[in-house]
């Protein structure tokens, strides 16, 4: 399929990692507030494999790299820093099409363990557009130097997901990231996580957007989230979802919903 | 189902979500409100913090960010600054200017010695060297005490705490509550607060904090606040100068934060329609700067780019200054021509011939707009050196000032055109012609515009 004009941006660089030169067993995107150490982990986690990769239209350079674990080949995306995904920024939109339409395999949302409740908004946004996410909590040399102390199974318990303690300039944690990871990825673990009730007005009108959603797009996105942001009036995710349309294939859009994946993955 | 049933399917879905959202308030609220919530929520059960100082932090913040104090503290900083600045730069001032003019005595002995030309003397010494003497002897101890200070708050944590406060004022605006952070590095720099505005990701709202981001006195123009609030108006009130003198400066700088609302809310009515984006702003916690890296940041960095910028500026505008000053055509010098012309549009906004030429040929450097000044009056003849606030008092006076030139010149500084560092800077950022013309066109309109209705109220008055 050729690329539109459209469908640059998230697609080209898409099409991009699919060409890669090591194919890619699982996709894994790199989320996180800004200083939260998301690139010593991205580093730490890679070490040399690393490129650049521009995303077409918009002035953000993502990082990716790749590393082995049991067998597999992991690409790591590192996504721009932000606070949250409501696309106020060209990051943060960048940020949230890359999680909702390229569909990474896992997400990883890197937190600072001093200022948790900041950084557990943006946890909280991901986990609304994916269940496949991984909580890793970063600098917690530094919290338990300024003597703070978060019970993390308390808190994976609280969100449904795996979540991770990791100092990365220490280089502690990173192996059982790179497990939680894996598990994750490649299904052995499914995650039930966290889910933010709204006012029961708002809840009803979900409802009513969310059963079309899925009409429409059968199995394809967190149809409860898209509903949400159609009811926000999310004008770049509406634009977004017009750019996908337009990328699917015409022969594949049957009834029973196309099977697009556009990571390529396997 | 084809594509584009599909993608009509999605319009008329969009279509449904719109319907229900107008029922619905403000869905975006509530969303935002139920995340932090339950944030909250989670880290309260999670987190435990033996940290007496987030407690110690939030106590702080409550008191600086709150709707009570917040303002008055605010103003009570810039004024403590403000008045550091003067009170402290004045004797180091008049300790430089004694140094660098008494070196051009020697400087002058040694031109006649070697038997130069006097042309030559006066396109170096009395155009070059005198304008260097004077940008460095008046901006060098502001500076190096304002940037100190400056650097000490952004430090500290504050300057986040100053957008927090006004956002909701420029949201009313029509702006976007970053713009706040930009307008503080313009107090250092309008170039750079040009370059800060990308912090800014709405293109509309970047524009708006481009567009106004002169309104606020960049360390160019805060010399000549400076010196006319000594020379002139500080002395209205006796004993007090440097007080009085602060007061009046801090009182430009608030006036400049009007204006920039005031043409903000223009804007955004106006060439630049829109709603205002939501951000969320990071209120660090407040750390006591490490006092060697803050000087050597602030001095290095600032004060010495700065000063370095302005000197490389003043040099050829203090010689090409001069020779405007002494080539003449018939009996009058190119400068006094030049004035002669712009003498009644001066009078009319309460300035003279000679000051609007000033700002004209300060173009490349606002910080060279009062040496540029004095030329051009003591080219008439009158042969004072301008080393002491009171030698310049008495050189203004001669040339028929009054305390409302003085607030008029205060004012023209404080809105007329940007520099041309900043008008290129705005030139690369906007990548518009069209968008740079109006960068200087719109603030020069508000000059004139408010120096004008000053004039015209106070001489229909009698008050001058």
């Amino acid at each position: 399929m050729g690329l539109t004009a459209q469908s640059t941006g998230l697609y080209a660089f898409l099409e991009e990692l699919r060409r890669s030169t090591v194919p890619a067993d699982a996709v894994v995107a790199l989320a996180g507030n800004p200083n939260t150490g998301k690139s010593t982990v991205f580093n730490a986690l890679t070490g040399l494999n690393q490129h650049t990769g521009n995303w077409p239209g918009k002035t953000v350079v993502l990082a990716k790299g790749s590393y082995r674990h049991q067998d597999k080949n992991i690409t790591l995306v590192d996504l721009p820093g932000t606070y949250s995904l409501l696309a106020n920024s060209a990051d943060e939109q960048v940020a949230r099409d890359f999680i909702c339409f390229g569909k990474p395999d896992t997400t990883v949302v890197v937190a600072d363990a001093t200022c948790l409740e900041r950084n557990l908004n943006l946890v909280l946004q991901v986990l609304e557009i994916t269940p496949k996410t991984v909580l890793c909590v970063n600098l917690v040399d530094e919290a338990k130097r300024k003597r703070i102390t978060v019970d993390y199974p308390a808190l994976a318990r609280n969100l449904g997901i795996p979540v991770i303690p990791t100092a990365a300039r220490e280089k502690t944690g990173l192996a059982e990231l790179k497990e939680a990871i894996h598990q994750v990825a490649f299904g052995r673990q499914s995650n039930q996580p966290k889910r933010i009730v709204y006012p029961e007005r708002l809840e009803a009108a979900i409802g009513r957007i969310q059963e079309e959603v899925e009409r429409l797009f059968p199995g394809q996105f967190n149809s409860r989230w898209v509903a949400l942001r159609l009811l926000d009036g999310d004008a770049s995710l509406i634009q977004e979802i017009r750019n996908y349309l337009g990328k699917v294939p015409a022969g594949l859009a049957g009834a029973s919903g196309f099977n697009f994946s556009p990571l390529g993955s396997n | 189902m084809a594509v584009s049933n599909l993608a009509n399917e999605f319009d008329r879905l969009v279509q449904k979500a719109r319907a229900e959202r107008s029922k619905l308030g403000a869905v975006r609220d509530q969303v935002v409100q139920a995340l932090y919530c339950e944030a909250q929520q989670i880290a309260g059960r999670v987190v435990k913090t033996e940290e007496k100082k987030r407690d110690l932090d939030r106590i702080i913040d409550n008191i600086v960010t709150s709707k009570i104090f917040g303002y008055p503290l605010m103003l009570a900083l810039l004024s403590v600054v403000l008045w550091l600045t003067i009170s402290g730069a004045n004797r180091p001032s008049a300790l430089l200017a004694d140094l660098l003019f008494g070196f051009e005595h020697k400087l002058t002995s040694f031109f006649r010695w070697v038997g130069a030309p006097a042309w030559l003397h006066g396109v170096l010494v009395s155009g070059m060297y005198r304008c260097l003497a004077w940008v460095v002897s008046v901006m060098l101890p502001p500076m190096a005490i304002f940037f100190p200070l400056f650097t000490f708050l952004e430090d500290l944590g504050y300057l986040p705490r100053v957008a927090f406060n006004l956002d909701q004022l420029f949201k009313k605006a029509g702006a976007h509550g970053k713009q706040v952070l930009t307008m503080c590095m313009g107090l250092g720099c309008n170039a750079a607060g040009v370059i800060a505005c990308r912090i800014i990701e709405s293109p509309r709202e970047r524009l708006i904090a481009i567009l106004t981001n002169n309104f606020m006195p960049c360390n160019g123009r805060f010399p000549t606040l400076i010196a006319m609030a000594v020379v002139f108006l500080g002395v209205l009130s006796g004993g007090a100068h440097s007080l009085v003198a602060a007061a009046l400066v801090a009182g430009a700088v608030v006036f400049g934060v009007l204006v920039t609302l005031a043409v903000s809310w223009t804007l955004s009515k106006t060439l630049l329609k829109g709603v205002p984006s939501t951000f969320t702003l990071e209120l660090p916690p407040y750390r006591l700067p490490k006092i060697g890296p803050l000087l050597v940041r602030s001095v290095l960095d600032r004060t010495l780019f700065v000063l370095m910028r302005a000197v490389a500026v003043a040099a050829p505008a203090g010689a090409l200054t001069w020779l405007l000053a002494n080539l003449r055509v018939g009996d009058l010098s190119i400068l006094a021509h030049l004035a002669g012309w712009l003498q009644g549009f001066g009078h009319a906004i309460g300035l003279d011939g000679f000051i609007v030429l000033a700002f004209i040929l300060g173009l490349p450097a606002n910080e060279t707009v009062i040496p540029i000044l004095i030329m051009g009056y003591l080219a008439q003849g009158m042969m004072v050196e301008p080393d002491s606030i009171d030698a310049l008092r008495a050189v203004l006076v001669n040339q028929g000032w009054t305390w409302l030139t003085a607030v008029n010149m205060m004012l023209f500084s404080l809105l007329h055109f940007p520099c041309a560092t900043t008008l290129l800077t705005i030139r690369k950022e906007t990548q518009s012609p069209k968008w740079t013309v109006l960068a200087a066109v719109l603030p020069t309109g508000v000059a004139i515009l408010v120096c004008f209705g000053l004039t015209q109220l106070v001489r229909a008055l009698g008050l001058v």
